[in-house]
């Protein structure tokens, strides 16, 4: 599972508006809609989001919280919507996403950039109006970047589509921390480092075993245009990173010694696997799958940790006291 | 029987009407958790939600 989208095309073709127009009543079920909202990538930024809402300083009346959250998810649907809008020619050409709702005639591409723009619309709205002004702006921000930067230009264009458009994937801890204090600090910009700097290696790691789809879809992934080895040395490069970011939190003082027990364990297995990635060769694919499934254990462990014991340790604390 | 389908407009196939129902019902769905999310929100936040400085 990634924060970015995985389909992408290089080839300046007609986007989904002109895939497909005719007249014919909708055969769109609600599930079209909801698979429209891509609700797995959903779930990770809501998760994301709860982490930066809970480790914050200021305590957020749960309702309010709530709507923050609701909020933000309905902006990554629409986000997510209108990706598949502007994607459905590339979508139909890879095997993964043939079957999504647009591809396949149940939505027609105009109902789905309704459908996102509304929801885009609702969501800053009803965020900026029951939440703050700043946590709007920056999911504003997150959908425009998503949508316009990384669907409409970076992926069609560049091998480096996924490390810049990474930084929508990597927001929503920002805005949840924005949503509880009303301004920003250091420890939402690491949780987006964290975040920013884990896309490239999670994400090259699933194209390196995809690469055939991608070119014949005629995307610019990194395996396509640079090669499998020049990938592997990237994927190893971008760990390399990755591994003292996610120590920060620890490093920095506002996270525990089970945070950094953990983000010391799990980032060493991740340099473990980056290297075996490095040491690989193709038609081998299997230590690109074993970093690609441990990659979202290892972003997953060190988010629940942190809200174990920032969010939710910190809550039974209060209480206690 | 051109002239009459013309007569009676669009006619939905079981498929399209079933299709519509379910859409319906979850826009009627939506509407009503947003009235009770808005006026929850409404107590939640107090006179405060009145109070909104450009």
């Amino acid at each position: 599972m990634s924060l970015v989208s995985e389909g992408a095309n290089f080839g300046g073709s007609m986007p989904a508006a002109a895939v497909r127009v005719d007249a014919e009543p909708s055969l769109a079920e609600v599930g079209d809609y909801i698979a429209l909202m891509k609700p797995r990538v959903m779930s990770l930024v809501v998760f994301t989001a709860l982490v930066g809402l809970a480790i914050a300083p200021v305590p957020v009346h749960p309702v309010i919280g709530f709507v923050a959250l609701l909020c933000i998810a309905v902006g990554a649907g629409a986000a997510g919507a209108l990706n598949m809008w502007y994607d459905a020619d590339i979508d139909a050409r890879m095997v993964r996403t043939a079957r999504r709702p647009i591809p396949t005639g149940r939505v027609q591409p105009g109902e789905a950039l309704a459908f996102g723009l509304t929801l885009a619309a609702f969501a800053v709205a009803v965020l900026g109006l029951t939440v703050n002004v700043l946590a709007a702006l920056l999911l504003a921000f997150t959908i425009f970047f998503y949508v316009v930067i990384y669907t409409m230009w970076l992926k069609r264009s560049t091998p480096q589509n996924i490390v810049i458009g990474g930084a929508a994937g990597a927001l929503p801890p920002m805005i949840g921390w924005a949503a509880a204090t009303g301004t920003l600090s250091l420890e939402p910009v690491v949780l987006f480092l964290l975040i920013f700097f884990w896309t490239p290696p999670h994400f090259w790691a699933l194209s390196l075993y995809r690469a055939d789809d991608y070119a014949r879809a005629g995307v610019p992934m990194l395996p396509v245009v640079a090669g499998d080895a020049e990938t592997r040395r990237q994927i190893l490069l971008y760990t390399l990173v990755l591994v003292p970011i996610g120590l920060a939190p620890w490093a920095l003082g506002y996270a525990g010694l089970l945070y950094g027990a953990t983000a010391l364990v799990t980032g060493a297995i991740m340099l473990v696997l980056a290297w075996q990635v490095r040491a690989e060769r193709r038609p081998a694919d299997r230590a690109s799958k074993h970093l690609f499934a441990f990659s979202i254990l290892y972003l997953f462990l060190l988010f629940a940790v942190l809200l174990v014991e920032r969010g939710w340790g910190g809550l039974i604390g209060r209480l206690v006291a | 029987m051109d002239e009459q389908r013309k007569d009676d407009g669009i006619v939905l196939t079981e498929a399209q009407k079933r299709a519509r129902r379910s859409r319906s019902i979850a826009i009627a769905v939506a509407l009503a958790a947003l009235v009770i999310l808005f006026y929850v929100v409404t107590l939640v936040k107090g006179p405060i939600v009145l109070m909104r400085p450009l």
